[in-house]
Protein backbone atom coordinates (compact mmCIF):
# COMPACT_ATOMS: atom_id res chain seq x y z
CA UNK A 1 0.00 0.00 0.00
CA UNK A 2 1.49 3.48 -1.18
CA UNK A 3 0.62 5.23 2.27
CA UNK A 4 2.35 7.94 3.87
CA UNK A 5 1.85 7.81 7.59
CA UNK A 6 1.99 10.85 9.94
CA UNK A 7 0.82 9.74 13.24
CA UNK A 8 1.72 13.77 14.61
CA UNK A 9 -1.28 14.75 12.58
CA UNK A 10 -3.27 15.07 15.50
CA UNK A 11 -1.37 17.98 17.09
CA UNK A 12 -2.09 19.70 13.99
CA UNK A 13 -4.40 22.51 13.75
CA UNK A 14 -7.87 21.36 12.14
CA UNK A 15 -9.00 24.26 9.19
CA UNK A 16 -11.54 25.51 11.66
CA UNK A 17 -8.99 26.99 14.00
CA UNK A 18 -10.93 25.40 16.75
CA UNK A 19 -8.17 23.25 18.32
CA UNK A 20 -6.13 20.29 17.29
CA UNK A 21 -7.03 17.57 15.15
CA UNK A 22 -7.64 15.59 19.06
CA UNK A 23 -9.41 18.11 20.16
CA UNK A 24 -11.74 18.28 17.33
CA UNK A 25 -12.39 14.17 17.92
CA UNK A 26 -12.73 14.59 21.24
CA UNK A 27 -15.43 17.26 20.45
CA UNK A 28 -16.81 14.73 17.87
CA UNK A 29 -17.18 12.46 21.20
CA UNK A 30 -19.18 14.79 23.11
CA UNK A 31 -21.48 15.24 20.38
CA UNK A 32 -21.55 11.30 20.24
CA UNK A 33 -22.31 11.01 23.89
CA UNK A 34 -25.15 13.73 23.83
CA UNK A 35 -26.63 12.11 21.25
CA UNK A 36 -26.68 8.51 22.86
CA UNK A 37 -27.24 9.68 26.00
CA UNK A 38 -30.56 11.52 25.03
CA UNK A 39 -31.63 8.90 22.71
CA UNK A 40 -30.80 6.31 24.94
CA UNK A 41 -33.24 8.12 27.87
CA UNK A 42 -35.87 8.33 24.90
CA UNK A 43 -35.75 4.96 24.21
CA UNK A 44 -36.05 3.72 27.58
CA UNK A 45 -38.70 5.66 28.19
CA UNK A 46 -41.08 4.84 25.45
CA UNK A 47 -39.49 1.38 25.72
CA UNK A 48 -41.04 0.96 28.97
CA UNK A 49 -44.21 2.37 28.02
CA UNK A 50 -44.90 0.74 25.07
CA UNK A 51 -43.79 -2.35 25.84
CA UNK A 52 -45.68 -2.48 29.31
CA UNK A 53 -48.65 -1.57 27.42
CA UNK A 54 -48.63 -4.57 25.44
CA UNK A 55 -49.02 -6.74 28.25
CA UNK A 56 -52.11 -5.19 29.96
CA UNK A 57 -55.02 -6.92 28.06
CA UNK A 58 -56.82 -3.69 26.17
CA UNK A 59 -56.69 -5.10 22.45
CA UNK A 60 -57.23 -1.44 21.19
CA UNK A 61 -54.11 -0.10 23.09
CA UNK A 62 -51.88 -3.32 22.47
CA UNK A 63 -52.47 -3.07 17.96
CA UNK A 64 -51.45 0.44 18.58
CA UNK A 65 -48.32 -0.36 20.43
CA UNK A 66 -47.85 -3.33 17.93
CA UNK A 67 -47.94 -1.36 15.14
CA UNK A 68 -45.58 1.13 16.04
CA UNK A 69 -42.93 -1.28 17.44
CA UNK A 70 -43.14 -2.92 13.43
CA UNK A 71 -43.17 0.49 11.70
CA UNK A 72 -39.83 1.92 13.87
CA UNK A 73 -38.12 -1.78 13.70
CA UNK A 74 -39.06 -2.87 9.69
CA UNK A 75 -37.20 0.10 8.65
CA UNK A 76 -33.67 0.60 8.25
CA UNK A 77 -32.34 3.24 10.59
CA UNK A 78 -30.09 5.22 7.93
CA UNK A 79 -33.28 5.57 6.28
CA UNK A 80 -35.17 6.70 8.73
CA UNK A 81 -32.94 9.16 9.75
CA UNK A 82 -33.43 10.54 6.31
CA UNK A 83 -37.13 10.55 6.67
CA UNK A 84 -36.82 12.68 10.07
CA UNK A 85 -34.70 14.70 8.55
CA UNK A 86 -35.98 15.80 5.49
CA UNK A 87 -38.93 14.42 4.82
CA UNK A 88 -40.43 15.47 8.44
CA UNK A 89 -40.71 19.25 7.98
CA UNK A 90 -42.16 18.92 4.46
CA UNK A 91 -45.12 16.81 5.54
CA UNK A 92 -46.51 18.84 8.96
CA UNK A 93 -47.90 22.30 8.58
CA UNK A 94 -46.10 24.56 6.41
CA UNK A 95 -45.39 27.29 9.42
CA UNK A 96 -44.39 24.36 11.96
CA UNK A 97 -42.12 22.84 8.76
CA UNK A 98 -40.26 26.17 8.47
CA UNK A 99 -39.52 26.47 12.60
CA UNK A 100 -38.40 23.30 12.07
CA UNK A 101 -35.89 23.76 9.27
CA UNK A 102 -34.89 27.17 11.05
CA UNK A 103 -33.49 25.69 14.15
CA UNK A 104 -29.93 26.55 13.46
CA UNK A 105 -27.21 24.06 13.52
CA UNK A 106 -25.58 21.99 15.67
CA UNK A 107 -29.02 21.32 17.24
CA UNK A 108 -31.26 21.56 13.62
CA UNK A 109 -29.34 18.03 12.84
CA UNK A 110 -29.16 16.92 16.42
CA UNK A 111 -32.57 17.15 17.39
CA UNK A 112 -33.76 14.61 14.24
CA UNK A 113 -31.13 12.47 15.09
CA UNK A 114 -31.99 11.61 18.95
CA UNK A 115 -35.81 12.06 18.06
CA UNK A 116 -34.81 9.25 14.86
CA UNK A 117 -32.10 6.95 16.97
CA UNK A 118 -34.33 7.48 20.65
CA UNK A 119 -37.33 5.98 18.76
CA UNK A 120 -35.48 3.25 16.93
CA UNK A 121 -33.88 1.91 19.89
CA UNK A 122 -37.39 2.30 21.78
CA UNK A 123 -38.67 -0.49 19.99
CA UNK A 124 -35.91 -2.66 20.67
CA UNK A 125 -36.48 -2.12 24.70
CA UNK A 126 -39.69 -2.45 24.22
CA UNK A 127 -39.73 -6.32 22.77
CA UNK A 128 -37.17 -7.07 25.62
CA UNK A 129 -39.88 -5.53 28.33
CA UNK A 130 -42.57 -7.51 26.69
CA UNK A 131 -40.46 -10.76 26.69
CA UNK A 132 -38.89 -9.64 30.10
CA UNK A 133 -43.51 -9.38 31.62
CA UNK A 134 -43.80 -12.92 29.90
CA UNK A 135 -41.16 -14.45 31.48
CA UNK A 136 -42.10 -13.97 34.73
CA UNK A 137 -44.77 -16.73 35.80
CA UNK A 138 -48.96 -15.50 35.64
CA UNK A 139 -48.83 -16.38 39.35
CA UNK A 140 -46.94 -13.24 40.17
CA UNK A 141 -49.05 -10.60 39.03
CA UNK A 142 -52.17 -12.39 40.78
CA UNK A 143 -50.45 -12.83 43.88
CA UNK A 144 -49.61 -8.81 43.79
CA UNK A 145 -53.41 -8.19 43.04
CA UNK A 146 -54.07 -10.43 45.64
CA UNK A 147 -52.79 -8.47 48.56
CA UNK A 148 -54.41 -5.56 47.59
CA UNK A 149 -52.44 -3.64 45.38
CA UNK A 150 -54.06 -2.33 42.04
CA UNK A 151 -52.75 -3.19 38.41
CA UNK A 152 -50.95 0.04 38.16
CA UNK A 153 -49.14 -0.89 41.62
CA UNK A 154 -48.42 -4.16 40.89
CA UNK A 155 -46.50 -3.36 37.68
CA UNK A 156 -45.14 -0.35 39.50
CA UNK A 157 -43.86 -2.42 42.33
CA UNK A 158 -43.42 -5.91 41.53
CA UNK A 159 -43.60 -6.01 37.80
CA UNK A 160 -41.20 -3.74 36.07
CA UNK A 161 -38.50 -4.16 39.47
CA UNK A 162 -38.22 -7.85 38.28
CA UNK A 163 -38.49 -7.31 34.75
CA UNK A 164 -35.74 -5.34 35.27
CA UNK A 165 -33.31 -7.32 36.44
CA UNK A 166 -33.90 -9.68 33.87
CA UNK A 167 -33.56 -8.07 30.93
CA UNK A 168 -30.73 -6.09 31.95
CA UNK A 169 -27.77 -7.92 30.19
CA UNK A 170 -29.60 -7.75 27.00
CA UNK A 171 -30.05 -4.06 27.83
CA UNK A 172 -26.55 -2.77 28.03
CA UNK A 173 -26.40 -5.09 24.92
CA UNK A 174 -28.91 -1.98 23.17
CA UNK A 175 -27.04 0.36 25.15
CA UNK A 176 -23.74 -0.30 23.37
CA UNK A 177 -25.61 -0.46 20.01
CA UNK A 178 -27.24 2.98 20.93
CA UNK A 179 -23.58 4.39 20.95
CA UNK A 180 -22.46 2.66 17.94
CA UNK A 181 -25.78 3.30 15.76
CA UNK A 182 -25.28 7.38 16.44
CA UNK A 183 -22.74 7.72 13.86
CA UNK A 184 -25.51 7.07 11.80
CA UNK A 185 -25.93 10.25 12.66
CA UNK A 186 -23.37 11.84 10.67
CA UNK A 187 -25.43 11.21 6.94
CA UNK A 188 -27.82 14.05 8.39
CA UNK A 189 -24.93 15.98 9.39
CA UNK A 190 -24.23 15.91 13.07
CA UNK A 191 -20.56 16.15 13.50
CA UNK A 192 -20.16 13.16 16.42
CA UNK A 193 -17.30 10.68 16.35
CA UNK A 194 -17.25 9.27 13.20
CA UNK A 195 -18.22 12.66 10.84
CA UNK A 196 -15.16 13.87 12.73
CA UNK A 197 -13.10 11.13 11.96
CA UNK A 198 -14.11 11.18 8.45
CA UNK A 199 -13.80 15.26 8.63
CA UNK A 200 -10.23 15.02 9.91
CA UNK A 201 -9.44 12.48 6.69
CA UNK A 202 -10.80 14.64 4.22
CA UNK A 203 -8.74 17.55 5.24
CA UNK A 204 -5.97 16.05 6.04
CA UNK A 205 -5.42 12.63 4.11
CA UNK A 206 -4.47 10.58 6.91
CA UNK A 207 -7.54 7.91 6.62
CA UNK A 208 -5.95 5.58 8.89
CA UNK A 209 -4.71 7.45 11.42
CA UNK A 210 -8.06 9.60 11.66
CA UNK A 211 -10.11 6.32 12.14
CA UNK A 212 -7.77 4.42 14.29
CA UNK A 213 -8.40 7.09 16.51
CA UNK A 214 -11.82 6.86 16.65
CA UNK A 215 -11.74 2.94 17.01
CA UNK A 216 -10.11 3.09 19.91
CA UNK A 217 -12.14 5.96 21.31
CA UNK A 218 -15.57 3.57 20.61
CA UNK A 219 -13.64 1.25 21.91
CA UNK A 220 -12.81 2.70 24.87
CA UNK A 221 -15.76 4.19 25.96
CA UNK A 222 -17.87 1.19 25.06
CA UNK A 223 -15.50 -1.15 27.52
CA UNK A 224 -16.31 1.43 30.00
CA UNK A 225 -20.27 1.02 29.32
CA UNK A 226 -19.78 -2.65 29.58
CA UNK A 227 -17.66 -2.22 32.93
CA UNK A 228 -20.65 -0.17 34.59
CA UNK A 229 -23.77 -1.96 33.51
CA UNK A 230 -21.96 -5.13 34.73
CA UNK A 231 -21.29 -3.35 37.80
CA UNK A 232 -24.93 -2.28 37.90
CA UNK A 233 -26.21 -5.96 37.67
CA UNK A 234 -24.42 -6.87 40.15
CA UNK A 235 -25.37 -4.23 42.70
CA UNK A 236 -29.26 -4.81 42.17
CA UNK A 237 -29.60 -8.53 41.95
CA UNK A 238 -32.00 -10.21 44.21
CA UNK A 239 -31.26 -14.23 44.76
CA UNK A 240 -33.79 -16.19 44.08
CA UNK A 241 -35.35 -14.68 41.38
CA UNK A 242 -34.29 -15.12 37.44
CA UNK A 243 -31.48 -12.69 36.80
CA UNK A 244 -29.91 -12.98 40.07
CA UNK A 245 -27.51 -15.37 40.06
CA UNK A 246 -24.53 -14.86 41.80
CA UNK A 247 -22.56 -13.49 38.46
CA UNK A 248 -18.63 -13.20 39.09
CA UNK A 249 -17.73 -12.84 35.52
CA UNK A 250 -17.16 -8.85 34.72
CA UNK A 251 -17.89 -8.78 31.32
CA UNK A 252 -20.42 -11.78 31.30
CA UNK A 253 -22.34 -11.38 28.04
CA UNK B 1 14.04 10.08 13.02
CA UNK B 2 11.39 6.97 14.28
CA UNK B 3 9.74 9.29 17.41
CA UNK B 4 8.87 7.04 20.57
CA UNK B 5 5.32 7.72 20.05
CA UNK B 6 5.35 6.15 16.17
CA UNK B 7 7.14 2.95 17.37
CA UNK B 8 4.32 2.71 20.42
CA UNK B 9 1.25 3.27 17.88
CA UNK B 10 3.14 1.13 15.61
CA UNK B 11 2.91 -1.84 18.64
CA UNK B 12 -0.27 -1.37 19.46
CA UNK B 13 -1.70 -1.16 16.05
CA UNK B 14 0.35 -3.82 15.09
CA UNK B 15 1.14 -2.15 12.09
CA UNK B 16 4.96 -1.39 10.81
CA UNK B 17 5.76 1.82 10.15
CA UNK B 18 8.58 2.87 8.49
CA UNK B 19 10.09 6.62 8.59
CA UNK B 20 8.19 8.87 5.60
CA UNK B 21 6.82 5.36 5.50
CA UNK B 22 6.18 5.18 2.11
CA UNK B 23 5.34 1.12 1.14
CA UNK B 24 6.62 -0.11 -2.12
CA UNK B 25 4.06 -2.36 -4.62
CA UNK B 26 4.28 -3.65 -7.64
CA UNK B 27 3.28 -1.40 -10.26
CA UNK B 28 -0.57 -1.16 -11.47
CA UNK B 29 0.70 -2.15 -14.95
CA UNK B 30 2.13 -5.37 -13.84
CA UNK B 31 -1.31 -5.88 -11.70
CA UNK B 32 -3.25 -5.22 -14.97
CA UNK B 33 -0.89 -7.90 -16.60
CA UNK B 34 -1.72 -10.56 -13.88
CA UNK B 35 -5.24 -9.92 -13.63
CA UNK B 36 -6.32 -8.77 -16.77
CA UNK B 37 -8.73 -6.65 -15.28
CA UNK B 38 -8.38 -2.81 -15.09
CA UNK B 39 -10.93 -0.99 -12.28
CA UNK B 40 -11.76 2.55 -12.63
CA UNK B 41 -13.26 4.48 -9.90
CA UNK B 42 -15.92 6.71 -11.00
CA UNK B 43 -18.94 9.12 -9.32
CA UNK B 44 -22.48 9.05 -9.28
CA UNK B 45 -23.69 12.68 -9.53
CA UNK B 46 -20.26 14.17 -10.98
CA UNK B 47 -22.16 15.73 -13.60
CA UNK B 48 -21.30 15.74 -16.58
CA UNK B 49 -17.82 14.57 -15.72
CA UNK B 50 -18.91 11.35 -14.32
CA UNK B 51 -22.18 10.09 -13.31
CA UNK B 52 -24.37 7.21 -13.92
CA UNK B 53 -26.93 7.31 -16.89
CA UNK B 54 -30.79 6.19 -16.51
CA UNK B 55 -28.96 2.37 -17.03
CA UNK B 56 -26.56 3.18 -14.32
CA UNK B 57 -24.01 2.91 -16.48
CA UNK B 58 -20.91 5.30 -15.22
CA UNK B 59 -20.68 7.81 -17.99
CA UNK B 60 -18.94 11.33 -18.77
CA UNK B 61 -16.23 13.20 -19.64
CA UNK B 62 -13.21 11.99 -17.22
CA UNK B 63 -14.62 8.54 -18.05
CA UNK B 64 -14.21 8.80 -21.47
CA UNK B 65 -11.05 10.26 -21.21
CA UNK B 66 -10.32 6.96 -19.10
CA UNK B 67 -11.52 4.73 -21.88
CA UNK B 68 -8.67 5.73 -24.07
CA UNK B 69 -6.88 5.35 -21.27
CA UNK B 70 -7.68 1.38 -20.80
CA UNK B 71 -7.48 1.29 -24.68
CA UNK B 72 -4.12 2.25 -24.38
CA UNK B 73 -2.95 -0.01 -21.62
CA UNK B 74 -4.52 -2.91 -24.29
CA UNK B 75 -2.38 -2.23 -26.74
CA UNK B 76 0.84 -1.66 -24.16
CA UNK B 77 0.46 -4.80 -22.89
CA UNK B 78 -0.33 -6.64 -25.85
CA UNK B 79 -3.41 -8.20 -24.29
CA UNK B 80 -6.09 -9.86 -26.00
CA UNK B 81 -8.94 -8.99 -23.76
CA UNK B 82 -9.16 -6.18 -21.00
CA UNK B 83 -12.22 -6.52 -18.33
CA UNK B 84 -12.78 -3.30 -17.37
CA UNK B 85 -14.31 -3.00 -14.13
CA UNK B 86 -15.92 -0.34 -12.96
CA UNK B 87 -16.27 0.88 -8.80
CA UNK B 88 -18.63 3.38 -7.03
CA UNK B 89 -15.74 5.55 -5.38
CA UNK B 90 -17.29 8.87 -3.21
CA UNK B 91 -15.37 12.43 -2.34
CA UNK B 92 -14.83 10.31 0.77
CA UNK B 93 -13.11 7.50 -0.08
CA UNK B 94 -12.06 7.78 -3.07
CA UNK B 95 -8.09 8.85 -2.33
CA UNK B 96 -7.91 5.68 0.52
CA UNK B 97 -9.78 2.93 -2.59
CA UNK B 98 -7.30 4.17 -5.02
CA UNK B 99 -4.28 3.82 -2.14
CA UNK B 100 -5.22 0.50 -1.46
CA UNK B 101 -5.55 -0.66 -4.69
CA UNK B 102 -9.58 -1.46 -4.71
CA UNK B 103 -9.13 1.08 -7.60
CA UNK B 104 -6.46 1.58 -10.67
CA UNK B 105 -7.48 4.76 -11.53
CA UNK B 106 -10.27 7.23 -10.21
CA UNK B 107 -11.99 8.97 -12.95
CA UNK B 108 -14.39 11.61 -11.36
CA UNK B 109 -14.08 15.28 -10.32
CA UNK B 110 -11.23 15.46 -8.11
CA UNK B 111 -9.14 18.77 -7.75
CA UNK B 112 -5.50 18.28 -8.26
CA UNK B 113 -4.33 20.45 -4.82
CA UNK B 114 -1.20 19.99 -3.28
CA UNK B 115 -1.82 18.27 -0.18
CA UNK B 116 -3.43 15.43 -2.32
CA UNK B 117 0.11 14.61 -3.90
CA UNK B 118 1.25 13.68 -0.77
CA UNK B 119 -0.87 10.55 -1.55
CA UNK B 120 -2.10 10.18 -5.01
CA UNK B 121 -0.71 11.59 -8.20
CA UNK B 122 -2.72 13.42 -10.61
CA UNK B 123 -2.41 12.90 -15.14
CA UNK B 124 -2.52 16.37 -16.81
CA UNK B 125 -5.39 18.79 -15.66
CA UNK B 126 -8.61 17.97 -17.99
CA UNK B 127 -10.76 20.34 -16.02
CA UNK B 128 -10.49 23.90 -14.31
CA UNK B 129 -13.30 25.09 -12.11
CA UNK B 130 -14.11 27.40 -9.46
CA UNK B 131 -15.60 27.08 -5.87
CA UNK B 132 -18.75 29.20 -5.65
CA UNK B 133 -21.84 28.91 -3.74
CA UNK B 134 -25.48 28.09 -5.19
CA UNK B 135 -28.04 29.94 -2.91
CA UNK B 136 -31.98 30.48 -3.89
CA UNK B 137 -33.05 33.76 -5.96
CA UNK B 138 -34.14 36.46 -3.57
CA UNK B 139 -32.98 35.34 0.06
CA UNK B 140 -30.56 38.63 -0.34
CA UNK B 141 -27.61 36.01 -0.78
CA UNK B 142 -24.94 36.98 -3.32
CA UNK B 143 -21.62 36.20 -1.94
CA UNK B 144 -20.16 34.12 1.30
CA UNK B 145 -20.02 37.32 3.08
CA UNK B 146 -23.82 37.48 2.94
CA UNK B 147 -23.98 33.83 5.03
CA UNK B 148 -23.69 35.70 8.53
CA UNK B 149 -25.88 33.55 10.88
CA UNK B 150 -27.25 31.24 8.07
CA UNK B 151 -26.60 27.77 7.21
CA UNK B 152 -24.32 26.70 4.08
CA UNK B 153 -23.79 23.20 3.52
CA UNK B 154 -21.15 21.87 1.16
CA UNK B 155 -20.38 17.94 0.51
CA UNK B 156 -18.08 16.09 2.90
CA UNK B 157 -14.81 15.31 1.55
CA UNK B 158 -14.21 17.79 -0.90
CA UNK B 159 -11.75 20.60 -0.90
CA UNK B 160 -14.59 23.23 -0.82
CA UNK B 161 -15.58 22.22 2.59
CA UNK B 162 -12.19 22.50 3.62
CA UNK B 163 -12.10 26.19 2.01
CA UNK B 164 -15.31 27.51 3.20
CA UNK B 165 -14.28 25.90 7.07
CA UNK B 166 -11.32 27.56 6.39
CA UNK B 167 -12.47 31.26 5.33
CA UNK B 168 -15.17 30.87 8.00
CA UNK B 169 -12.66 30.92 10.66
CA UNK B 170 -9.95 33.16 9.56
CA UNK B 171 -12.12 36.03 8.47
CA UNK B 172 -13.97 35.47 11.07
CA UNK B 173 -17.80 35.31 8.88
CA UNK B 174 -19.94 33.38 11.38
CA UNK B 175 -21.46 31.16 9.00
CA UNK B 176 -22.28 27.68 10.21
CA UNK B 177 -21.13 25.07 7.69
CA UNK B 178 -22.59 21.61 7.62
CA UNK B 179 -21.53 18.85 5.61
CA UNK B 180 -23.87 16.45 3.67
CA UNK B 181 -23.22 13.05 2.65
CA UNK B 182 -23.40 13.83 -1.82
CA UNK B 183 -23.81 16.27 -4.28
CA UNK B 184 -27.61 15.40 -4.42
CA UNK B 185 -27.94 15.41 -0.83
CA UNK B 186 -26.29 18.87 -0.09
CA UNK B 187 -28.34 20.32 -2.78
CA UNK B 188 -31.60 18.91 -1.51
CA UNK B 189 -30.89 21.23 1.62
CA UNK B 190 -31.03 23.91 -0.24
CA UNK B 191 -34.09 23.23 -2.21
CA UNK B 192 -36.04 22.20 1.01
CA UNK B 193 -34.55 25.26 2.82
CA UNK B 194 -32.07 23.62 5.22
CA UNK B 195 -29.87 25.42 4.34
CA UNK B 196 -28.96 29.25 2.52
CA UNK B 197 -26.48 27.97 0.45
CA UNK B 198 -24.13 25.01 -1.15
CA UNK B 199 -20.50 25.23 -1.74
CA UNK B 200 -19.02 23.77 -4.70
CA UNK B 201 -17.36 23.49 -7.83
CA UNK B 202 -19.38 25.42 -10.17
CA UNK B 203 -19.80 22.65 -12.67
CA UNK B 204 -21.19 20.00 -10.69
CA UNK B 205 -23.55 23.20 -9.47
CA UNK B 206 -24.99 24.06 -12.99
CA UNK B 207 -25.42 20.06 -13.47
CA UNK B 208 -27.59 19.74 -10.29
CA UNK B 209 -29.51 23.42 -11.17
CA UNK B 210 -29.83 21.71 -14.79
CA UNK B 211 -31.59 18.56 -13.63
CA UNK B 212 -33.14 20.28 -10.51
CA UNK B 213 -37.19 20.34 -10.93
CA UNK B 214 -37.13 24.23 -11.27
CA UNK B 215 -33.80 25.63 -12.52
CA UNK B 216 -35.04 28.84 -12.59
CA UNK B 217 -34.99 29.09 -9.01
CA UNK B 218 -31.60 28.79 -8.08
CA UNK B 219 -28.23 31.52 -8.64
CA UNK B 220 -24.98 31.05 -9.05
CA UNK B 221 -22.57 33.60 -7.11
CA UNK B 222 -20.39 35.31 -9.17
CA UNK B 223 -17.68 35.35 -6.82
CA UNK B 224 -15.38 32.42 -7.08
CA UNK B 225 -13.51 31.39 -3.97
CA UNK B 226 -10.62 29.71 -5.75
CA UNK B 227 -9.59 28.09 -8.67
CA UNK B 228 -9.93 24.18 -8.83
CA UNK B 229 -8.11 21.95 -11.66
CA UNK B 230 -9.35 18.64 -12.01
CA UNK B 231 -7.23 15.69 -12.68
CA UNK B 232 -7.61 12.02 -12.86
CA UNK B 233 -6.12 10.53 -10.08
CA UNK B 234 -3.55 7.48 -10.38
CA UNK B 235 -1.26 6.02 -7.97
CA UNK B 236 1.66 7.84 -6.28
CA UNK B 237 5.04 6.55 -6.84
CA UNK B 238 4.28 4.45 -9.85
CA UNK B 239 5.87 6.30 -12.91
CA UNK B 240 5.74 3.87 -15.68
CA UNK B 241 1.65 4.10 -15.19
CA UNK B 242 1.60 7.75 -14.84
CA UNK B 243 3.92 8.26 -17.88
CA UNK B 244 1.25 6.14 -20.17
CA UNK B 245 -1.51 7.57 -18.93
CA UNK B 246 -0.31 11.10 -19.46
CA UNK B 247 0.72 10.53 -23.18
CA UNK B 248 -2.53 9.62 -23.44
CA UNK B 249 -4.07 12.63 -22.12
CA UNK B 250 -1.11 14.45 -23.78
CA UNK B 251 -1.56 12.95 -27.27
CA UNK B 252 -5.87 14.13 -26.93
CA UNK B 253 -4.91 17.62 -25.76
CA UNK B 254 -2.02 18.10 -28.72
CA UNK B 255 -4.07 16.36 -31.29
CA UNK B 256 -7.52 18.59 -30.47
CA UNK B 257 -9.43 15.43 -30.39
CA UNK B 258 -10.22 16.85 -26.63
CA UNK B 259 -12.32 19.66 -27.78
CA UNK B 260 -14.56 16.98 -29.49
CA UNK B 261 -15.16 15.32 -26.15
CA UNK B 262 -15.53 18.60 -24.38
CA UNK B 263 -17.79 20.01 -26.64
CA UNK B 264 -20.16 16.39 -26.43
CA UNK B 265 -20.12 16.62 -22.98
CA UNK B 266 -20.38 20.50 -22.14
CA UNK B 267 -21.89 21.83 -25.36
CA UNK B 268 -24.54 19.15 -26.37
CA UNK B 269 -27.45 17.35 -24.98
CA UNK B 270 -26.05 14.89 -22.41
CA UNK B 271 -28.11 11.80 -21.32
CA UNK B 272 -30.17 10.84 -18.98
CA UNK B 273 -32.28 13.51 -19.60
CA UNK B 274 -30.78 15.35 -22.65
CA UNK B 275 -29.68 18.52 -20.36
CA UNK B 276 -27.23 21.03 -22.46
CA UNK B 277 -25.04 22.21 -19.68
CA UNK B 278 -23.60 24.84 -22.21
CA UNK B 279 -20.75 25.58 -20.51
CA UNK B 280 -18.23 26.63 -22.90
CA UNK B 281 -14.28 26.11 -22.88
CA UNK B 282 -12.84 28.71 -20.19
CA UNK B 283 -9.23 30.54 -21.26
CA UNK B 284 -8.29 28.22 -18.04
CA UNK B 285 -8.43 25.29 -19.57
CA UNK B 286 -7.81 26.17 -23.07
CA UNK B 287 -4.20 27.38 -21.88
CA UNK B 288 -3.90 23.73 -20.02
CA UNK B 289 -4.68 21.87 -23.37
CA UNK B 290 -1.85 24.32 -25.07
CA UNK B 291 0.94 23.45 -22.19
CA UNK B 292 -0.57 20.29 -20.26
CA UNK B 293 0.19 20.43 -16.87
CA UNK B 294 -0.63 18.27 -13.32
CA UNK B 295 0.96 21.27 -10.78
CA UNK B 296 -1.39 21.56 -8.02
CA UNK B 297 -0.58 25.17 -7.99
CA UNK B 298 -3.90 27.65 -8.69
CA UNK B 299 -1.94 30.21 -9.42
CA UNK B 300 -0.96 28.07 -12.96
CA UNK B 301 -4.05 28.31 -13.97
CA UNK B 302 -4.71 32.14 -13.71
Amino acid sequence: MSYNWNWAIFFDLEPGATGTYFAYLLGGLGWTLVIAGLAWMLALLLGFLVGTLRTIGSSVIERCCFAYTELFRNIPLLVQMFLWYFVLPEVVPNSLGTAIKAIPPPWGSAYPAILCLGTFMSVRVAEQVRAGIASLPRGQMAAALAIGLTRRQAYRYIILPLVIRIILPPLSSEFLNTIKNSSLALTIGVMELTARARAMQEFSFQVFEAFAAATIIYLVVNLFVVFCMSHIEQRIQISGVIGGRKSNSLLQH
Amino acid sequence: MVSPLKIFLATILGIGITNGAVFAQNSTLDKIKQSGTFTIGHRDASIPLSYLDDKQQPIGYSMEICGRIADAIKKELALPKLEIKYQLVTSANRIPLLANGTVDIECGSTTNNADRQKQVAYLPTTFVTANRIVYKRNTGVKVLADLRGKTLVSTAGTTNIKQVTELNASKNLGISIVSANGHSEAFLMVETGRAAAFSMDDILLAGLVANSKNPSDFEISAEALSVEPYGIMVRRDDPKFKALADNVVKSLMSSGEINKIYDKWFLKPIPPKNITLGVPMSANLKRVIANPTDSPDPAAYQ
